[in-house]
């Protein structure tokens, strides 16, 4: 690789992060703005008052805290079953292996709209077949929406577990039956700790995809919003600055997320480095 | 399932198998049987259903070659349906946007693959990944923000002399699709790069080395050597972003104008203004075709399997 | 309290492939019996029958005098060493050797002293809050043997545990098997293809080939008295000659081949089927004349000093390859490369012996 070529490729990776983050600095900045209509241009002058018209909003608020809602409910139900799918697809194989994958992976690739449509009209149908129109259950509703969210965040946890099942030495296993342990305590004690790193991975993706999931929440809702619909519907009828207060408080929260996990991961990375070293000086003390 | 049960034993084994069977019966299978089933069926008030009039047809199908009129493709005058029009517009510009992803991210993800250094690499995908978890609906607002007509991208434009009059983004420029076009590709570009970049790393680089070694030019080592081996993170990439460009609702219509319908938007109207589930239903049905469709030819152009596509 | 393991008649089969066939061995409690053999032989599937995580497809296995069948891994008083230790990468070493008290509901503070006691049996002493990582070789080693200790097994079942170690590290862990099994008196089922460990470390040895148990005895038996051709060629060296059976008296025999007539020693057993004879190049001499009987010339073609004796190599008639042992003490003359000598061997030391007892 010329040095040419490296240097290009740096500078093109810098652009492509300018070009990604510009806008969202943009609209961050608009918070600030002085003016009626989120722009940065003309700029009327600093000042807070979005942040407090962000706070006095109770229907956002409350669509947040919907959004949070669904998210744990997803999680909750999409992280038992992507890891069971999980252990079910490491133990099969063959046709019907492949069939069942191909079942699994297909909603990550199916538009959320038709997510959306087809789980209203399937648990409305349900509803009517059964003939408990009025149950709750069977009409739309948030709870439509995390259902239909599942379907397709429970691909991506499995996609994570399954990655890392695939680097399990299933001998773990064998060794912790040979000792006398039960399958529960098996799988308690020696498959899910080695599992760990992905299912919290998984739970943290399935959390943030379900919080910003638009189509599907959509086609499902019934009155009570989620903070991405509710957006979607103030920029669509009129629009203040406080949404761009929300993003630079979102925006916040993202960076201050990415850099605890960065750091965490740098310190384990050398930790696990000292421990290999420490095996190795153990070794040539033995042979010499 | 021998495997399964020696392994967990029978309690845990019912219980994976359980969630599986409800996860893909309960949430995947039945509920597009029953999206395919009544998109057959008209449109009834609860009373009328599983009776006289609830009879199985292409009726709403049909619906979608109602409403000609005129205008013009490409420069010639045509005649043809209104949601046809918007179809035909949101494959066509879906399609322009997975190529403007392609073309932008592939060098990104070959310098990530192949250039930057592997101790930075976690460091340089968390940078990129920071956006991605602003939510989309965000980052098309942010947009929205930026195209506005008093906005800082005009107001940049005048600054640099580019531009005199403040130019009216949303309603387009080159077409009524160029504020879709120019934020879908943003908010769905990195979409193309994960998949590209895995598919490159796992390319060794001796090869690319061994090419340049026997004087191969730059352009020829990638037209022959690396992108052959991404093929199946090329098609991944596509198929993607295709489904995701064609499928927003909420991108056309944050950034879009009264003249840029996507078909998704049609979609909503028979759902949520007719009330017409079936025949959202009917039209979801034929969108989800495209996609299939979409889905085959990207597999049968690029020669890659199903299981590739799926990372 | 150890245990006697009794296979009866046990066969394994994985499909139409036959593993083990007709195994029957019985194991004293707190013996060192090792399987030997070539890979594919058939003494992994054992080892993995007795554990429990295969059933014979026939016969029976009983431990302590107890039918095992049915009864599942974790059932049986059994620990087994594995291949690659599979030792719990996520637990401190105490947790690990403590593992099979947890899952017993034993409490905590019983467990780490237990896993203490059992650190200083194997000489790791301070090791107990260490992650496997910081662990050498065979540091990790005596770790799966403490864990194993720790369920106070009737069987332990080791499956070839020092084959990833380095030659010295090897030699060492040998004798600290030895003893430990000495000091526990659990009784060791051990599998491996190395002759040298199995002869030094057990009290009997059970050969196997193809599924087939060959021969069962201890170390010496099995060195001095093969029962077939495989035996004695798995543990040692061999010169062997082929050729005709004559008459047999008082044990010894005579065979005629293209290289002379020999006399060696013949067992009851061996009589009746074709045999070749079979003699160790440390009881094969070398001098200047022929000997009165089973002597034969060589040429010499490589002489190579190997420590304690030096190996002798040449050619008979024919090309056939001829080695000897002999000592280095200084007084024993050695033949240079070129020479030609004579080669003999006491009947009393040579055997005639059928080939390997395989699936027919």
């Amino acid at each position: 690789m010329s040095r040419n070529r490296t240097l290009l490729g740096h500078f093109y990776f810098a652009l492509f992060v300018l070009y990604l983050l510009v806008p969202l600095i943009v609209m961050a900045g608009a918070a600030f703005n002085d003016s009626k209509l989120p722009t940065v241009a003309p700029w009327k002058g600093f000042t807070w008052a979005w942040f407090g018209e962000l706070w006095a909003d109770q229907t956002l608020w409350g669509a947040f805290l919907n959004s949070i809602l669904v998210a744990l409910a997803v999680v909750a139900l999409a992280v038992p079953i992507g890891t069971a799918a999980a252990i079910v697809l490491n133990s099969i194989s063959g046709k019907f292996r492949a069939t069942l994958y191909g079942f699994m992976v297909a909603p990550v690739l199916a538009p959320g709209l038709v997510i959306g449509i087809s789980t209203v009209l399937f648990w409305n149908q349900m509803g009517h077949t059964l003939g408990a129109e009025d149950v709750a259950l069977f009409g739309r509703g948030l709870h439509l929406s995390a259902l239909g969210q599942v379907s397709y965040i429970a691909a991506y946890v499995m996609l994570l577990v399954l990655a890392r099942l695939q680097s399990f030495d299933p001998g773990l296993e064998e060794a912790a039956l040979d000792l006398g342990a039960n399958h529960g305590q098996v799988l308690r004690r020696i498959l899910l700790p080695h599992l760990y790193p992905a299912i919290a991975a998984s739970a943290a993706i399935a959390f943030f995809q379900s919080i910003e999931n638009f189509n599907v929440t959509l086609f499902t809702k019934a009155n009570e919003t989620t903070l991405t619909v509710y957006v979607f519907s103030q920029v669509r009828s009129g629009i203040t600055p406080k949404i761009n207060a929300l993003a630079f408080l979102l925006i916040v929260l993202t960076l201050v997320l990415a850099l605890v996990y960065e750091m965490n991961r740098r310190r384990r990375a050398r930790i696990e480095a000292e421990r290999l070293a420490e095996a190795r000086r153990a070794e040539e003390a033995m042979l010499a | 399932m021998q495997d399964l049960i020696r392994r967990y034993g029978t309690g845990l084994s019912a219980l994976f198998c359980l969630l599986v069977a409800f996860w893909i019966v309960m949430l995947i299978i039945l509920p597009n049987f029953a999206m395919f089933e009544q998109s057959f069926r008209p449109y009834l008030p609860v009373a009328e259903i599983g009776g006289p009039k609830d009879v199985y047809s292409l009726a709403n199908y049909g619906k979608i070659l109602d409403n000609g009129f005129e205008t013009t493709i490409f420069g010639l005058p045509v005649t043809m349906p209104i949601h046809i029009k918007t179809f035909l517009d949101t494959v066509f510009y879906s399609s322009l946007v997975t190529f403007f992803t392609l073309v932008f991210a592939y060098p990104l993800a070959y310098y990530l693959a192949k250039i930057a250094s592997p101790r930075s690499i976690p460091t340089l995908l968390l940078l990129l990944f920071i956006p991605m978890w602003v939510s989309e609906a965000l980052r098309a607002f942010a947009w929205y923000v930026i195209l506005t007509f008093n906005g800082p991208l005009n107001a940049a434009l005048k600054a640099l002399g580019i531009i005199e009059e403040s130019i009216r983004w949303q309603n387009g420029v080159f077409t009524s699709y160029d504020a879709i076009v120019i934020v879908l590709t943003y908010c769905y570009v990195l979409f193309m790069l994960f998949p590209i970049y895995t598919a490159i790393t796992s390319l060794d680089t001796n090869q690319i080395e061994a090419a340049e070694d026997l004087g191969s030019p730059w352009w020829r080592t990638h037209w022959r050597v690396v992108i052959p081996h991404a093929k199946p993170g090329i098609a991944s990439g596509c198929v993607m972003v295709f489904m995701l460009s064609a499928g927003s609702l909420l991108v056309p219509t944050v950034v879009g104008s009264t003249k840029a319908n996507w078909f998704p938007q049609t979609i909503y109207t028979w759902f949520n203004d007719a009330l017409d589930w079936n025949t959202g239903a009917a039209y979801s049905m034929i969108f989800l075709l495209v996609c299939i469709f979409f889905v085959i030819l990207m597999m049968r152009l690029f020669k890659v399997k199903l299981s590739d596509i799926a990372k | 309290m150890s245990a006697g393991i009794d296979l009866e008649n046990v066969c394994c089969d994985f499909g139409s492939f036959r593993a083990v066939d007709n195994a029957n061995v019985s194991i004293k409690p707190g013996e060192f019996f090792s399987f030997l053999g070539p890979s594919g032989c058939g003494k992994t599937t054992i080892l993995r029958m007795v554990s429990g995580f295969i059933e014979p497809t026939q016969g029976a296995i009983r431990i302590g005098g107890k039918d095992m069948r049915g009864t599942r891994p974790n059932q049986r008083p059994t620990a087994l060493i594995f291949q690659n230790l599979a030792l719990f990468p996520l637990m401190p070493i105490w947790e690990n050797i403590s593992f099979g008290l947890e899952v017993r509901g034993v409490d905590k503070a019983t467990r780490r002293r237990k896993a203490e006691e059992l650190l200083t049996l194997v000489d790791l002493p301070g090791a107990a809050d260490k992650m496997v990582s910081q662990l050498s070789g065979g540091q990790k080693q005596r770790v799966a043997i403490a864990r194993a200790l720790a369920v106070e097994p009737q069987v332990m079942l080791l499956d070839e545990p020092l084959s990833a170690l380095d030659l010295k590290l090897r030699q060492h862990m040998r004798a600290e098997l030895r003893a430990i099994q000495k000091r526990t008196g659990v009784t060791f089922i051990y599998i491996t293809h190395d002759q040298g460990e199995a002869l030094a470390m057990s009290d009997r040895v059970g050969v196997m080939s193809q599924g087939r148990i060959q021969q069962i005895a201890d170390p010496r038996d099995i060195y001095d008295n093969p029962v077939n051709g495989f035996v004695a060629s798995f543990v040692g060296e061999n010169n062997v000659f082929e050729g005709t059976l004559g008459p047999v008296a008082e044990g010894i025999a005579t065979l005629s081949g293209p290289h002379g007539s020999f006399r060696a020693r013949i067992t009851p057993e061996a009589q009746g089927k074709p045999v070749k004879l079979y003699v160790r190049p440390e009881h094969t001499r070398l001098s200047a004349t022929a000997a009165p009987e089973n002597s034969v010339e060589v040429e010499v073609t490589e002489v190579a000093f190997e420590g304690a004796f030096i190996s002798v190599h040449g050619h008979a008639a024919a090309g056939k390859r001829i080695s000897a042992e002999v000592r280095n003490d200084g007084v024993t003359p050695v033949p240079a490369v070129g020479d030609k000598v004579f080669a003999s061997f006491d009947a009393a030391r040579a055997l005639l012996l059928p080939d390997a007892n395989v699936r027919g």
